[in-house]
């Protein structure tokens, strides 16, 4: 009896095929040199300055490139904290709007909010720091001070050379704090948080969620038992992008913040620093030096937002958000 | 069929309604059968009922006048901030008070959490439209000046009124700026994403890697890297070039990677009776790969667009300053919009920031027109599209008949009138 043995396919590409193919090679090509060129080039100035530096890049508070003595301890601790507050102030905005629009929005509003959202998610932060410059900065003084009153005693909320119970202190030194610098990148990267979630939750399977309301589940007790567990890895990897982008945020901090070249545990006192800050803050007046070190800077906030965004993308892809049961 | 099962508790439990005392509640029915039953009455299984909205109301009056009564006679309570605070705490805390009296503790949570969740919605929503409105009330001053559109800032001074000077010259170095780069990126960014569906391997695994990392680059990362070679290193001015450039190296992964998403949602099967039919790769791509994705290509590129006319951190260190306005991106510094912004808003004068908050209306227009663009070609299926060609050719054709009948009714007409002649 005769077998078929597998045959070998030859493909036999005509003219256009093989310049087609070859365009397209090119241009992943030139994508992939432009992207590590930036990479190494940040990596390759950033290592004359940490050759320089050394090991106390990572400890030294202050900023003298030129007198080389520098380092990112206060502006990294100051990134984090601002980073922080954000995500303080956009979890639970960002998880509650989510579950408003998938859950409890009326059928024909949904649509419209999840323009909104959207839209919300591509004003420039520009806009918002105005928005915190001019009008959040004078808003939350007094929520500064009562928390820096009744919560003081708390590390971090304290405030340092005032008496918040003294009703005619000055209040200038609850400006410019980190907390406000936070709670503005907080609402700028809540809209990406809630579209990232909202997406996560709307493929929540309707089969589960009939299933448990069939069982005589509640509203809530359905969203907890079937909704949040099934876009739990979508909450994570939203809330984790939400951080990249509050880490590297620029402007707004830059137009909000006093900088301080010290750690400011602080986050309710005047002072605050960030890597992005620094960087718009020095770029000018820097010689080689001063650049290199700023590239080190840099390099050292992109790791951080790397290192978020590939988690990030771990974790939504290893949990079960996206398919269907 | 005639038998049917009333079963009410689970229809509540279905749309998150609840009575605990429902007389009907234990009963259920089951007609023999034959049995003519009528027709049985629709039930409405959402909507709002009377009862919930009223112990909301009156949850929310009663919280109302309590912290009146705390704020006058017991604590001091300043601030408007602060009587809200206090007034949604007491709303809570009544509300699960109302609902407790005839529901059992799930339900009480199950009412708490919805009045938190949309509360906590509405408390966003109305936080996000009042940045807008705060930005254009404040700009509301220099908008209605229609010198703010057609001058430079070239002959006013700090001190200057509204009526002269104004931001065309940041308008146009934003337009110029992200022209340039979308020729940068369209082209590169199109052929990367298309090179990452079309040629799959290790080598494009990697490419789509390296894109993926790119997306965390922060933006002023990316300007500073411009500004380090093509200013520093090659000696290109602060120019409008550079800024495309910073603006293109932060615009680059964000297109690739959602194009690349939108490429891969292309049915396989398509493709595949493409090739079947004897199609080359490449006329498969652009027969087949590329119209059927059309749509959400162009959504990518118009929101990758929107991102990058908004970024101010990389044209900061890249574009330069300027009051004047510059069309040459080669040479002499270039403002775009969100800068001018920036540079406005840092003077102490009043008109000063007037404009600031003016040059930010005009930033916002611009990225919700590019917004609505992108959801009305986003909205646009394939199908849709298709549809809207045959309507197109369906009125053309009538057009074109209407045409032919005009005109030979008109020749008929012109023949009659030579005919008796």
């Amino acid at each position: 009896m005769l077998t078929d043995t597998p045959r070998k396919l030859t493909i036999i590409r005509d003219g256009s095929d093989k310049v087609f193919r070859g365009v397209i090679r090119a241009g992943g090509s030139v994508v992939l040199i432009i992207m590590v060129l930036v990479g190494s080039f940040l990596g390759y100035r950033a290592a004359q300055a940490l050759n320089m530096a050394g090991w106390s890049f990572f400890t030294e508070q202050a900023w003298e490139p030129d007198a080389g003595k520098f380092g990112i301890a206060a502006v990294i601790v100051g990134t984090i904290l601002i980073a922080t507050v954000a995500i303080i102030v956009a979890l639970p905005l960002s998880l509650g709007t989510a579950l408003f629009i998938t859950e409890y929005a009326p059928r024909q509003l949904r649509s419209f909010l999840v323009s909104i959202v959207d839209l919300m998610a591509a004003i420039p932060s520009v806009v918002f720091g105005l928005w915190g410059f001019f009008f959040l900065q004078q808003a939350i003084v007094p929520v500064s001070r009562w928390i820096s009153q009744y919560f003081g005693w708390i590390p971090g909320l304290g405030v340092t050379g005032v008496d918040p119970t003294d009703p005619l202190a000055t209040t200038t030194v609850y400006t410019s704090s980190t907390f406000i610098a936070g709670i503005v990148v907080g609402i700028m990267v809540t809209p990406i948080v809630t579209s990232i979630m909202r997406e996560v939750f709307s493929q929540t399977p309707v089969g589960e969620r009939e299933g448990a309301l069939a069982l005589g589940a509640t509203r809530w007790a359905m969203i907890r038992n079937v909704v949040l567990p099934f876009g739990q890895g979508g909450i994570i990897g939203g809330t984790m992008l939400g951080l990249g982008r509050a880490l590297g945020e620029t402007i707004a901090v830059y137009m909000i913040i006093s900088p301080v070249f010290v750690i400011q545990p602080n986050i309710l006192q005047n002072g605050a620093s960030s890597v992005a800050a620094l960087i718009a803050l020095r770029y000018g007046e820097s010689t080689e030096m001063g650049l290199s070190a700023l590239m080190a800077a840099g390099l050292a906030l992109f790791t951080m937002t790397l290192i978020v965004n590939f988690g990030a993308s771990i974790v939504v892809a290893r949990s079960r958000s996206g398919a269907a049961s | 069929m005639a038998t049917t099962t009333k079963a009410p508790v689970s229809t509540n439990a279905l749309v998150g309604v609840s009575r605990k005392k429902r007389p009907s509640a234990k009963v259920t029915t089951i007609h023999p059968r034959g049995e003519f039953v009528g027709v049985e009455p629709k039930r409405t299984l959402g909507g709002i009922r009377i009862g919930d909205l009223l112990s909301i109301l009156g949850a929310a009056v009663a919280a109302f006048a309590l912290t009146i009564v705390l704020a006058t006679q017991v604590a001091p309570i300043t601030g408007g901030i602060a009587f809200f605070v206090v007034w949604y705490l007491t709303f809570v805390g009544l509300y699960a008070l109302l609902v407790s009296i005839d529901d059992t503790k799930t339900f009480v949570m199950d009412r708490l959490i919805a009045v938190l969740v949309t509360s906590v919605a509405v408390l966003l929503f109305s936080v996000l439209i009042f940045v807008i409105v705060f930005v254009i009330g404040r700009g509301a001053e220099a908008l209605p000046y229609l010198t703010f559109y057609t001058e430079d800032m070239g002959l006013a001074g700090p001190l200057d009124p509204l009526s002269v000077g104004g931001v065309a010259h940041a308008i146009a170095g934003s337009l110029i700026q992200i022209a340039i780069a979308l020729a940068i990126t369209i082209p590169l960014g199109i052929a990367a994403a298309v090179y990452l569906n079309e040629i799959p391997g290790r080598f494009s695994r990697f490419v789509r890697t390296i894109v993926e990392a790119m997306t965390a680059l922060p933006s002023i990362v990316a300007g500073l890297f411009i500004f380090a070679t093509a200013i520093l290193m090659f000696g290109l001015p602060k120019s409008g070039l550079a800024a495309s450039l910073a603006i293109s190296v932060m615009m680059l992964p964000i297109m690739i990677r959602s194009a690349d998403v939108v490429l891969r949602l292309v049915p396989q099967t398509l493709k595949e009776a493409s090739i079947g039919l004897g199609a080359s790769q490449w006329k498969t791509v652009w027969n087949v790969v590329l119209p059927t994705s059309r749509s959400g290509l162009t959504t990518s590129i118009i929101l990758a667009t929107a991102r990058g006319i908004g970024e101010t951190s990389p044209v900061l260190l890249t574009s330069g300053f300027t009051a004047e306005l510059n069309v040459n991106p080669l040479e002499s510094p270039m403002i775009s919009l969100p800068l001018a912004i920036f540079q406005f808003v840092k003077s102490p004068e009043p008109t000063m920031i007037a404009r600031g908050f003016g040059t930010a209306a005009v930033l916002m227009l611009l990225v919700l027109a590019l917004f609505v663009i992108a959801r009305i070609i986003g909205g646009m299926t394939p199908e849709k599209s298709a549809r809207a060609r045959i309507r197109r050719a369906e009125f053309f054709g009538w057009f074109a008949k209407t045409a032919r009948t005009l005109t030979s009714i008109a020749r008929r007409r012109t023949l009659n009138a030579k005919e008796p002649s």
